[in-house]
C-alpha cells in the first residue's frame, strides 16, 4: 500500500484483468504455487522425453526397489523401474485427465447455467432444482460403477469425472448470469435486436469470467483427486502406464520396505494440489477485491 | 417443520427411484456377468445358474419384480456369495462402516470447529497462520496418501498403533483420524470464514461493549451464526465420509461396506452394488435433511419454505 493514494489523473490506465494480474503478483503463497505447478507440469511434459529410460523399461529388473542414487535420481520401484521416469509419466497423465475432466466440466456447468440463468422463471427453476438433487446423490461410486463396467479407458475415466463435477460451476455461472442481465447494455443489446444466443456468448459470458476462471482453477485439484481416488482402487489408469494415484497405491502397498515409493509420489500430489488450491484462491482475492482476505 | 420434513421426504422418493432405475439398467447393459469371471463354466451350467436367479428373464421382467422385492426390504440374493443374501452382508457390514464414518464425522466436526475459533482469537497473526496452513495442508493430504503416510509414522517406525485391523479401540485411531482430517480441515476453514462474517456485524459490538469476556463473545454469540457455512458442508461431507471409507477400509483391512462394494463392483455382484448405492443414496438424502433442519433451527431468519 502507497503511502499517499495516488489520484485518477495520476493512474495510468488499467484493465481489470491487469489490475487482477497485478493483486495476483503481490500473493506470494499463490504465485509460489504458480512457479510449482510450471516447474512441475514443465518436468511432466520434458522429463519422459529426455529421461534415459522409459516407464516401463525395467534396468533394475533383478535388484527391484532401490534408494535413489546416481543414476536414478529417485530410485526404482519394486519392477525395477526408474521412479523419476514414471512420476513424470504419471504427473503428465494426472494432470491431463484433470484438465480435460475439467474442460468438460467447465462445459456443461456454464452452458448449463448459463442457459438456466438466462431463460429464468420456470424454466430456471426446474433445472436448479435438478441440479439440488444430483447434488445429494454418491457420485464417487457413479464413476466407480462406470470404470468398472465399461472398460477402463483414460476417455471414459475423464468424461465420467467432467460429467459429475459440473454441478457447482453451473450454479455460479447460473447466479452470474441472472445479475449481468439485469444490467442496462444486456438491455440494450437485447433492443437493439440481437440473437439471445449471441447476447448470451457475446455481452454476457465474457462478464461473467472472473468468476469462471476462478472455479475453474478449483475445480481442478478435485477432478485430480477424483482421478487418483479412482486410480488408486485399481479402477482408473491401467498398469504398466502411471498415474500420481497409482504410484501412491503401488507406494502404500510396499512402504514398508521401500518407503520413497510412497514418499516422493505423496509429496508431488500433496504439492501439486496444494499450488492448485493457492492459485484459486489468489485468482478468487484479485478478481474481488472487496473480499479481503 | 412436520410438513416440511414430510415435503422434503415425498419429494426424495422420486429421486430414489430415478438411481434405483439408471443404476438397474446401467450395470444389467455392461458387458459381462456376475458369472462370466468365472474360468471354463460349461454353457449348461452357466444357463442353470442364471435361470436359478432369474437372470434369463427378459430385462423389464427383471427389474419389476427386483422393484417389487424392494418395496419388501428385499434387495435380493449375493451372486457372488452364493449362501449369502445382501441383507444379510448388509447387515454384517453396515456397522463397521458406520461406526468408522461417525467417528470421522467426530474427529471432523471437533477439531474444525476448535481450529476454525482458535484462529479467530488473533486474526492475521501466527495463531491464525499455523493452523490455517495446517487446514490447507490437510485439504490437499487425500485419504489415500494420509491413510498409508500415517502407518508409516505410527505403525512402522513408532509402533504405537496396529497397521491394519479393527479388533481392538487403538485400532480405530488411524483410520478415524484418515477419515476426518480432510473434513476437519474444511471444516475449519469455513468456520474461521463464517466467523469472520460474524465477527464484524453489530451484536458482536454490543456484546463487547457491555464488557462480555472474548471467550463469550467468540464461543457463543458469534458461533451459532458462524457455524452455518460448515454446517452446510456437513451434507456433501457426508457423502465424502461415505466414499472415502471406500479407501480408508482398503488402506487398513477393515471389513466394512465400502470394501464390499469395490469388491461386488469387480465381481459383478449386481444385486450387492445396487444395494449398496441405494442404502448410500438413502443415508445421504436422509444426512442433507437433517442438515437444512439444522441450518433453520440455528438461523431464525431463515424459514421452513
Amino acid at each position: 500500500m502507497n503511502a499517499s493514494p495516488p489520484t485518477a489523473a495520476t493512474l495510468p490506465h488499467r484493465s481489470p484483468g491487469r489490475l487482477a494480474w497485478e493483486r495476483l503478483r503481490a500473493n506470494r503463497a499463490a504465485m509460489t504455487g504458480l512457479v510449482f505447478l510450471t516447474l512441475f507440469s514443465g518436468l511432466c511434459i520434458v522429463g519422459p522425453w529426455i529421461s534415459p529410460y522409459s516407464f516401463q523399461e525395467q534396468p533394475r529388473i533383478v535388484e527391484g526397489a532401490t534408494p535413489p542414487d546416481a543414476s536414478h535420481w529417485l530410485g526404482t520401484d519394486h519392477r525395477g523401474r526408474d521412479l523419476a521416469t514414471r512420476l513424470f509419466h504419471g504427473g503428465r497423465i494426472s494432470l491431463m485427465v484433470g484438465l480435460l475432466a475439467t474442460a468438460v466440466s467447465l462445459t456443461i456447468g456454464v452452458v448449463y447455467g448459463a442457459v438456466s440463468g438466462f431463460i429464468g422463471g420456470k424454466t430456471d427453476s426446474l433445472m436448479m432444482r435438478f441440479v439440488d438433487i444430483l447434488y445429494a446423490l454418491p457420485f464417487t461410486v457413479f464413476v466407480i460403477l462406470l470404470m468398472v463396467f465399461f472398460g477402463r479407458s483414460l476417455v471414459l475415466l475423464f468424461l465420467a469425472i467432467g460429467a459429475v463435477e459440473w454441478l457447482t460451476m453451473a450454479r455460479i455461472v447460473r447466479g452470474q448470469v441472472l445479475s449481468l442481465k439485469q444490467r442496462a447494455f444486456v438491455e440494450a443489446s437485447r433492443v437493439l435486436g440481437q440473437h439471445p444466443g449471441k447476447l448470451l456468448s457475446r455481452h454476457v459470458l465474457p462478464n461473467a469470467a472472473g468468476p469462471i476462471i476462478v472455479y475453474t482453477t478449483l475445480t481442478i485439484p478435485n477432478v485430480m483427486l477424483l482421478e487418483a481416488f479412482v486410480s488408486f482402487l485399481g479402477l482408473g489408469v491401467q498398469p504398466p502406464m502411471s498415474s500420481l494415484g497409482l504410484l501412491i497405491n503401488d507406494g502404500a502397498s510396499s512402504m514398508e520396505s521401500a518407503p520413497w515409493l510412497l514418499l516422493v509420489p505423496g509429496t508431488a500430489f500433496a504439492l501439486t494440489l496444494f499450488s492448485l488450491n493457492f492459485l484459486g484462491d489468489g485468482l478468487r482475492d484479485a478478481f474481488d477485491p472487496k473480499e479481503e482476505r | 417443520m412436520p410438513t416440511y420434513i414430510a415435503r422434503r421426504v415425498l419429494e426424495s422418493l422420486p429421486v430414489l427411484f430415478l438411481v434405483i432405475t439408471i443404476c438397474f439398467f446401467l450395470l444389467r447393459l455392461a458387458p459381462g456377468g456376475p458369472f462370466s469371471q468365472e474360468v471354463d463354466i460349461p454353457a449348461a451350467t452357466l444357463a442353470r445358474m442364471e435361470a436359478h436367479y432369474g437372470l434369463d428373464r427378459p430385462l423389464p421382467a427383471q427389474y419389476l419384480s427386483y422393484l417389487g422385492n424392494l418395496t419388501k426390504g428385499d434387495l435380493g440374493p449375493s451372486y457372488h456369495y452364493p449362501t449369502r443374501t445382501v441383507n444379510e452382508i448388509i447387515r454384517d457390514h453396515l456397522p463397521v462402516s458406520l461406526e468408522l464414518g461417525l467417528w470421522g464425522l467426530l474427529i471432523a466436526l471437533v477439531i474444525g470447529i476448535l481450529v476454525g475459533l482458535v484462529a479467530m482469537i488473533r486474526p492475521n497473526s501466527w495463531l491464525d497462520s499455523v493452523p490455517m496452513g495446517g487446514a490447507m495442508l490437510g485439504i490437499c493430504l487425500p485419504t489415500f496418501v494420509l491413510g498409508p503416510l500415517l502407518i508409516l509414522v505410527f505403525s512402522l517406525w513408532l509402533g504405537w498403533f496396529n497397521a491394519t485391523g479393527w479388533n481392538t479401540a487403538g485400532d480405530r485411531v488411524l483410520p478415524a483420524l484418515t477419515l476426518g482430517l480432510f473434513f476437519a480441515a474444511y471444516i475449519a476453514r469455513l468456520t474461521r470464514g463464517g466467523l469472520r462474517e460474524v465477527i464484524r456485524q453489530d451484536f458482536i459490538r454490543t456484546a463487547r461493549a457491555k464488557g462480555l469476556p472474548e471467550h463469550l463473545v467468540l464461543g457463543k454469540h458469534a458461533l451459532r451464526p458462524g457455524i452455518l457455512p460448515a454446517l452446510a458442508f456437513l451434507g456433501p461431507a457426508a457423502a465424502g465420509l461415505l466414499t472415502g471409507s471406500f479407501v480408508v477400509e482398503t488402506v487398513f483391512h477393515i471389513p466394512g461396506l465400502g470394501r464390499e462394494f469395490v469388491n461386488a463392483a469387480f465381481n459383478r455382484d449386481y444385486t450387492l452394488v445396487l444395494g449398496v448405492v441405494i442404502l448410500y443414496s438413502v443415508m445421504i438424502l436422509i444426512f442433507n435433511l437433517l442438515v437444512d433442519v439444522g441450518q433453520v433451527l440455528l438461523n431464525p431468519r431463515q424459514r421452513f419454505e
